[in-house]
């Protein structure tokens, strides 16, 4: 299993490396630069701001030095929960665990690395409830639905995951607000302090892919539960909870697993959508704003920082997949 | 007794093609078209599209009023026999809007969905039949697209080309055949192996014959499916951008930028959010549900259960 894990990770490399060129190169192409505000600098001060940025060099040196200086040097992981500053909490300094450094802003005087160390845990501890509330709202529902097919609890569960897939999170999370935070006051619309602030975006987030998740449970059970070896368990008098707990579960949740991989990178990352409607300090805002701002490291920062955070995620899944599923072995 | 049977004289002469009739009595198709028909929730689905379709073309005819002319005196009113659906925070009338951004919903839908289908059965098609190299390059750079934020692609592609509704089409397209590709490549590899294909090949059957006839039908089940439910996906991203401000450009309206500008005023004026919200979602409902019964219709084993 370590030989397997080794060498996905190392053909992972080149694929986040080939993704942070295009990356780079493609957002240099957008019109504008980012020293052309509504009042932009005089000439001479725009060359310098380019030379101290190395904006003036080519292209291609550009992108190569900007590859050398994210590419991992060192490995020490726990570095990232080290607190060096003393601020109460880790630090996630990708610099200090990896030796990548990910450059300047333009807009901001924080760093990238800093940037991204500020709010990812905000995106991670919103994308873990969120992906809480999936599991816990979605699997119950799918294993209901799977045990009674057809039944009014399937119809039910069904619909009201169908209604989870088909109206988008930025219409579910204004009506959600609406409802909860502004008519009954039970929540508030948005800030990032305790959990009242939390629990609505997690929710509006939990609940688009709770639909999926108990889509996709009620499938597998269902193919699952019609096979021999769930009668076999049934004869010998096993309790329909075991049955379902203990032999069903694990092959019924594979589609999930499978699922989960890109799923959870995306909600961990954080959706744009919800960090905007919540006022979420999250990375997700970073994405959008710094596109617009042509902020070149920040932009190639959150894709690299996703797109690597995506292939750990499917490789995690791999490796939970083959831990259900004995019949698959590691290649 | 013994003798065996003289051909009958002055038999008529049986075409190939009477064959081909006979195979379509029972085809695959008129098949699919009967178990779909008995799915209640996807004749509701398309009934709904056409519904909607008609009432987004031939709406904006039978209203009084344009999507984009302003009667401040008529200033964010809710429902009324005047303006039914009330109007917006420039006192433009909702309904008209509803029609007019739903025009765009419809359009990006096909139009994306168009490109979209074109790259991606090309991409996976040429991919799937060619294998060995070619195809692992060709998969290889499928993966690498995967591992990118779409939406931050989107975003890029449209902060690029300036926000042109036909460049948003173009983009949306762009990065919505991943899927496909994959789907067609598996097709078109699986079947290339598959026993009738064979056969068809030690009955001396023509090359082009085989494509026509026996390997295009085939790969056009999942294809149909996956193109009624990428229909939904694109609709919900050109939504998504508008919500953001790069899709559509005011005055012109998208269901997207409704949703946007009703979620900021939604306090007082829940019709600005709810309505805009109401049509996506029903749409998007009614294409999944059609979407689900065309899979169920056209692939019976991959049936829900």
């Amino acid at each position: 299993m370590l030989r397997f894990i080794t060498f996905r990770l190392l053909q992972a490399i080149p694929v986040v490396f080939i993704v942070a060129a295009a990356t780079f190169i493609m957002c240099r192409q957008i019109p504008g630069g980012p020293f052309d505000s509504e009042k932009p600098p005089p000439p001479e001060i725009k060359r310098q701001l380019e030379s101290f940025y190395g904006l003036n060099k080519p292209l291609g040196q550009q992108t190569l030095d900007y590859l050398w200086s994210i590419c991992p040097k060192k490995f020490m992981p726990h570095r990232l929960f080290l607190d060096a500053n003393n601020d109460g909490r880790a630090d996630f300094d990708l610099k200090a665990a990896f030796g990548s450094d990910f450059g300047p802003s333009f807009k901001s005087v924080r760093s990238v690395n800093e940037t991204i160390a500020d709010s990812f845990p905000v995106s991670f501890q919103l994308g873990a409830m969120a992906l809480a509330i999936a599991l816990l709202l979605g699997i119950p529902a799918g294993v209901a639905a799977a045990l009674r097919p057809n039944s009014w609890v399937d119809y039910f569960a069904s619909g009201i995951s169908m209604l989870g897939v088909c109206v988008p999170t930025f219409v579910m999370g204004p009506i959600l607000v609406l409802v909860f935070a502004l008519n009954l006051r039970w929540f508030n619309a948005s800030g990032w302090f305790d959990f009242k602030d939390q629990l609505l975006p997690s929710l509006t987030l939990g609940i688009a892919y709770a639909a999926y998740v108990a889509r996709l449970t009620r499938g597998g059970m269902l193919e699952v539960l019609n096979q021999d070896f769930i009668r076999t368990a049934r004869s010998k008098g096993a309790s329909e909870g075991r049955v379902i707990l203990k032999h069903a579960l694990r092959g019924g949740l594979l589609p999930v697993i499978s699922f989960l991989g890109p799923a959870a990178a995306g909600i961990i990352t954080g959706s744009f959508v919800i960090e905007t409607i919540f006022q979420v300090p999250g990375l997700g805002r970073h994405f959008v704003t710094s596109a617009f701002n042509r902020d070149y490291f920040l932009i190639t920062g959150t894709v690299v920082f996703y797109a690597a955070l995506v292939v750990l995620f499917n490789l995690a899944v791999d490796v939970v997949q083959v831990w259900l599923n004995p019949k698959l072995k590691f290649e | 007794m013994n003798t065996p049977a003289a051909p009958i004289p002055n038999a008529p002469f049986v075409p190939d093609t009477a064959f081909e009739e006979a195979e379509q009595g029972t085809s695959l198709w008129k098949d699919a078209w009967a178990r779909l028909r008995k799915n209640k929730m996807a004749v509701f689905g398309a009934g709904t599209l056409v519904f909607m379709a008609l009432f987004c073309l031939i709406g904006p005819f039978i209203s009084p009023y344009t999507y984009d002319a302003q009667d401040l005196n008529q200033y964010a009113k809710p429902p009324s026999a005047q303006h039914w659906f009330g109007t917006d925070k420039l006192g433009r009338d909702q309904l008209t809007r509803i029609m007019y951004g739903g025009r765009i919903s419809l359009a990006v839908g096909i139009c994306a969905t168009m490109v979209s289908l074109t790259i991606g059965v090309l991409w996976g098609a040429v991919a799937g039949y060619a294998g060995g190299k070619l195809d692992t390059v060709m998969m290889r750079i499928v993966d690498i697209l995967y591992a990118l934020p779409f939406t931050i692609f989107v975003i890029l592609l449209m902060v690029f080309f300036g926000r042109n509704i036909i460049l948003l089409f173009a983009a949306i397209g762009a990065v919505e055949w991943l899927t496909m590709a994959r789907i067609v490549r598996g097709q078109v590899q699986s079947l290339r192996k598959m026993e009738f294909i064979e056969a068809a090949i030690a009955l001396g059957l023509s090359r082009r014959r085989i494509i026509l006839r026996h390997m295009i039908p085939n790969v056009l089940g999942p294809v149909m499916v996956y193109t009624t439910l990428t229909i939904p996906a694109v609709m919900l991203l050109e939504a998504f951008l508008s919500f953001l401000g790069l899709g559509v450009q005011p005055p012109m309206s998208s269901w997207g930028s409704m949703i946007k500008d009703g979620a900021e005023v939604m306090e007082g004026f829940w019709w600005m959010l709810i309505l805009p919200g109401l049509f996506l979602s029903l749409t998007l409902f009614s294409l999944n549900f059609l979407g689900d019964g065309l899979r169920d219709a056209l692939d019976p084993k991959a049936s829900k259960d």
